[in-house]
């Protein structure tokens, strides 16, 4: 409720920014505090107004320690790949970056020597 | 220029194994004739193919360790690509990986030895290993 009441008020106050610049960016920034009071910690502020809790995803590279990322562990490889066969995007899965670049290089070299398929389910 | 590279290579199923036996003794030679060494050679077995690759859904993975210079590399591929049972092969440069993961294993080494150590003797040292060990737990 109090987002409905709150939201229209900052679009409307937009255009006159250019004029009086003073008092409006000030305006603006409550409603970015009572969207992050809203979530708690660990969500932007439009998950929040959603009812469940998402749990703070982790790279299961980081926190197992796998510092090695194989082509021919496809076994491993295998849980980022999706049904289609595609590589599933870290948003997703909450790889960290580092990892993510190495296990797309891995999964590709994997599908390289037929261990992994480049479309679709293994037959 | 010495490097160390990775050759796993599949061949047919249908292949006898003295054959195979013979080709892999072949690729031995040729990679000792191009000043090269064989690390070592490991039959992973016969295993289904993820898609199908020259009519074939199953295939004979080997995985040869060389080290050498580039041209032995070039060398090999060109012998995978004529021998006729081959019917896929990838070729991976390990050494700069090799030497990551080594660095890595020695940076965790080195920390456990820190963790440990402080903890038994100093006392001035205390803040830091409590710090360490939560890092690391």
């Amino acid at each position: 409720m109090t987002e409905e009441n709150k939201a229209p008020s900052p679009v409307m106050d937009r255009p006159p920014r250019p004029a009086g610049e003073g008092g409006r960016p000030g305006g603006d920034r409550p409603r970015f505090g009572a969207g992050a009071g809203r979530s708690g910690p660990g969500g932007p502020p439009r998950e929040g107004a959603r009812k469940f809790f998402r749990r703070k995803k982790v790279c299961k590279f980081c926190t197992e320690k796998i510092a090695d990322i194989n082509y021919k562990d496809y076994r491993l490889l295998g849980q980022f790949v999706a049904e289609s066969g595609k590589i599933v995007p870290r948003r997703l899965t909450g790889v960290c970056s580092p990892h993510q670049h190495r296990l797309a290089v891995a999964i590709k070299q994997a599908r390289n020597i037929a261990l992994l398929p480049f479309a679709g389910r293994v037959q | 220029m010495n490097r160390t590279y990775e050759l796993m290579f599949i061949v047919r199923p249908d292949m006898a194994d003295e054959d195979l036996d013979k080709l892999i003794s072949n690729l031995e030679s040729t990679v000792t004739s191009a000043s090269g060494a064989v690390k070592s050679v490991e039959r992973m077995g016969k295993r289904r193919l993820a898609y199908m690759v020259r009519k074939f859904r199953e295939g004979v993975y080997i995985l040869l360790t060389v080290e050498g210079a580039g041209s032995v590399v070039h060398e090999l591929e060109r012998r995978l690509r004529v021998t006729e049972p081959v019917i896929k092969f990838l070729t991976v440069r390990i050494d700069e990986e090799q030497k990551r993961l080594e660095k890595i294993k020695k940076l965790r080494e080195s920390r456990k030895k820190m963790s440990a150590q402080p903890a038994a003797g100093a006392d001035e040292a205390p803040l830091t290993p409590a710090a360490e060990t939560t890092a690391t737990a």
